[in-house]
């Protein structure tokens, strides 16, 4: 596929925005951001086919059993394609026992409770996941979700175990003051780009790092440490800040999955019902043509950035309120990056973001079965899942291996790229 | 360039092709599961925190110990590796469910799952690196199925703060770690006691840098895997004078060992294991090893629990067992003065006949 005008939009002569020199280059980035988000289903399915494939590969290739029968392979290579038919086999079956059901459990309790683990790690990078994709279509490319992650995880958590108050109230205040904090670590980013112009990728990824060594510090803090104990680890959070449990002790998914699914209704009636869900739309398209629609640009990626860090800070609540019940450094794991893929994969939408969710959750909770009954190491997994980002990221590369026509002609792209932009700015 | 690719390509396939050429096995050779005939059915499993096997440090101690348990004892063993906090309770849960007999968590952030799984799991048997276990109140708590391994490092980095004070030609020694808890802040308070136990039995002036015992505040590189910070961290201290340093950051120590071999006349105190073993391309400047003995304890856990004679008391190590210990002086064997040596031998008498007790807030 030729790309012949790299620059689909041109910023209007006489426009009201400050100068802005990398205009082409933002465009441009734009642009490529665009055509993930817009590719058909079939691309992402493609992509996650290729993934498994390159996968089992490699898989294989670590497989010790594998590479014994590698060893003599012209002598009876029928050893060698067992073997590593039983090595990719093998783990991808312990995949789906660890993350879906497992028909060798004892009870049938055990049985299920890997989808419902899988459930459990899907709502930190849902709820992420969605802030990141509000920010997406608004143009903005948020990497910040990990220090919104960690702040929201650090103000409910201190609410969660700092304070006491009664049931209901104590959880509300938590996850409230999780949000809030998400909300505000990603304001400052917002907050910057719309008065300074300053990128919000480095921005936000700065803001990450300062997120992950102020909780660190936090920990060695008396306020947050557990009485004469030195161990980085905060008290557990009082019984009334912790969402309840939606199946019972024997099973760690909490209400938090159901305030996932709130959530990303919330999204969907925000971007396709609202007038600031249209805004943000706008701005995404072509912020150029937005501003001269009269709409406030500056003040749109401050509130895009409010609303996606206090999504990623009520991420960081389900953490700590509800799958970890303690504040630790490491409590927002890589969540944060994690659901840039899952933003991503979710074509930045309400409901793909949902499943992408579920399917990174179930790579998380597959991958722990994968390793420890087949030996698999764990970096496979996390193999699998960049190598899906990879092939997201390249829908024309995916189109090439698998021949599927591209959903428009060559030449006709950006016309059709710039064309509803106006239109939808304009009306 | 494309003649040298096809080169380059030709080559690989035939060394692959050429590797492919071996002779098969038996038959009978690939159905026996690697031939461990006599094996024990006990099944010994491990976790790692994040920092994973491979960490040169306490993770890969534990795992070498459960190794050579695999290799002496014949049992089965399951190594699995943590990549976040958040990975403990899954990992261990899932080694549950794969039947071990004995599960062992390496490193106190394990403390709270590894205590929810033993609660939880009375049949299986427990067993955690570097910490105790405490109720909801903080207060110590024992459980029936649950062994900690603890280390009294402290002990054996006050011998080696002896010997860095007594060797220093400058006045100046320096300690630093990796982040700051309580598994590495004990050598470091070890190591500053054992400075001060030398500046006041020879009326010397030995500074430390890098750790006040007191305010329990010190220089630290951030993580455990940041050579370079290491690295940069040693030569600061080595611009205010300091000649020993000791790091106390797994593999961010040898950034500090580079740093030290580049200022010529520096010594490096190795922690964990002997480094001069370890390290040789750093043997000449190591000083001694805080050695804590982690694989043994390992060992030891696993054969007394495959032999059905495990224990919750915690196994402590100490210079008495030999749990700890410092490493011989090997190429400093000349430099260190003889009446350091003779001092610190009477020191390690009065540790383990317990006429002194060195103390650090970070044990256990």
């Amino acid at each position: 596929m030729s790309q012949a005008t790299p620059a689909p939009e041109q910023p209007p002569a006489g426009s009201t925005a400050p100068a802005r020199r990398d205009d082409g280059l933002e465009s441009r980035a734009q642009g490529a951001l665009r055509e993930m988000l817009e590719s058909s289903w079939l691309v992402t399915l493609a992509a996650l086919v290729l993934a498994l494939v390159i996968s089992g590969v490699l898989i294989a290739a670590a497989d010790s059993a594998v590479q014994d029968a590698a060893g003599y392979f012209f002598a009876r290579p029928a050893d060698f394609f067992s073997a590593a038919w039983d090595a990719v086999w093998g783990a991808y079956v312990a995949l789906f026992q660890g993350a879906v059901f497992d028909p060798g459990a004892a009870t049938f309790a055990r049985g299920i409770r890997p989808i419902t683990e899988t459930m459990t790690w899907a709502v930190p990078l849902i709820l992420a996941g969605l802030g990141l994709g509000i920010g997406f279509r608004a143009g903005m490319f948020n990497i910040g979700a990990q220090g919104q992650i960690i702040l929201g995880a650090i103000f409910a958590g201190y609410i969660g175990f700092a304070w006491d108050l009664p049931p209901v109230l104590h959880l509300l205040l938590a996850v409230i003051g999780g949000v809030i904090g998400g909300g505000l670590w990603a304001g400052i980013a917002g907050y910057l780009k719309a008065r300074t112009g300053a990128n919000e990728v480095i921005v936000t990824i700065m803001l990450n790092n300062i997120a992950i060594y102020l909780v660190g510090y936090l920990l060695t803090t008396s306020a947050f440490k557990r009485g004469d104990s030195n161990n980085p680890v905060s008290p557990p959070i009082a019984e009334n800040a912790l969402y309840p449990q939606l199946l019972g002790p024997q099973f760690r998914l909490h209400l938090g999955f159901v305030v996932a699914i709130l959530a990303a209704v919330f999204v969907w009636w925000l971007m396709n019902r609202s007038t600031v869900g249209f805004a943000f739309r706008a701005v995404g398209s072509n912020p150029s043509a937005a501003r001269t629609a009269g709409i406030n640009v500056n003040r749109m990626y401050l509130l895009v950035m409010l609303v996606a860090g206090g999504l990623a800070g009520m991420a960081g609540t389900a953490q700590v309120l509800g799958t970890e019940k303690v504040l630790t450094a490491g409590i927002a794991a890589s969540f944060g990056f994690d659901a840039i893929t899952v933003a991503l994969l979710g074509r930045s939408k309400p409901l793909g973001t949902f499943f992408a969710g579920l399917l990174f959750g179930a790579l998380r909770a597959g991958g722990f079965a994968m390793q420890s009954r087949t030996g698999t190491p764990i970096d496979i997994v996390l193999v699998v899942q960049s190598l899906v980002v990879l092939f997201i990221a390249a829908p024309p590369l995916v189109r090439a291996v698998f021949r599927l026509p591209s959903p428009r002609g060559p030449g006709a792209q950006p016309a059709e790229l710039a064309a509803p932009v106006v239109k939808e700015a304009a009306a | 360039m494309k003649k040298i690719i096809r080169a380059a390509a030709l080559t690989g396939a035939v060394a692959l092709a050429l590797a492919a050429c071996g002779s098969a096995p038996e038959e009978s050779d690939s159905t026996a599961g690697g031939g461990d005939t006599g094996g024990s059915d006990f099944k010994a499993c491990m976790v790692s925190d994040s920092g994973g096997f491979e960490d040169k440090s306490f993770n890969q101690s534990g795992a070498e110990g459960l190794d050579r348990a695999k290799d002496e004892l014949g049992i089965k063993e399951v190594k699995v590796e943590s990549t976040a906090e958040t990975d403990f309770t899954p990992n261990i849960d899932s080694l549950v469910q794969q039947d071990c007999n004995l599960i062992i968590g390496v490193g106190f952030l394990l403390e709270d799952p590894i205590q929810a799984a033993a609660e939880a799991n009375p049949d299986i048997e427990f067993a955690l690196i570097d910490s105790a276990f405490s109720d909801a109140d903080f207060n110590p708590v024992t459980l029936d199925n649950a062994k900690p391994l603890l280390f009294n490092t402290q002990e054996a980095a006050y011998l080696a703060g002896y010997v860095a004070a007594g060797t220093s030609t400058t006045g100046t020694v320096a300690t630093f770690g990796g982040i700051q808890l309580p598994s590495v802040s004990i050598f470091m308070d070890g190591f500053a006691d054992g400075v001060a136990k030398y500046n006041e039995d020879n009326g010397a002036d030995v500074k430390v840098l890098g750790w006040d015992k007191e305010a329990q505040t010190g220089s630290f590189t951030g993580d455990f895997e940041n050579q370079t910070n290491g690295q940069n961290l040693a030569k600061g201290f080595i611009d205010q004078g300091a000649d020993v340093i000791m790091p106390v950051a797994g593999p961010v120590g040898l950034g500090a060992a580079a740093a030290a071999q580049e200022a010529g006349d520096v010594a490096i105190v190795g922690v964990d294991a002997d480094w001069f073993e370890t390290s040789p391309d750093y043997s000449s400047i190591i000083l001694t090893s805080v050695m804590k003995e982690i694989g043994q304890a390992v060992f030891d856990t696993v054969k007394e629990a495959s032999e059905g004679n495990f224990s919750s008391d915690p196994y402590v190590g100490t210079l008495e067992n030999e749990g700890i210990g410092i490493a011989p002086f090997h190429d400093f064997d000349e430099k260190v003065p003889a009446e350091v040596k003779t001092a610190v031998d009477e020191l390690k008498a009065q540790i383990i006949s317990g006429d002194l007790v060195v103390e650090s807030p970070s044990q256990n």
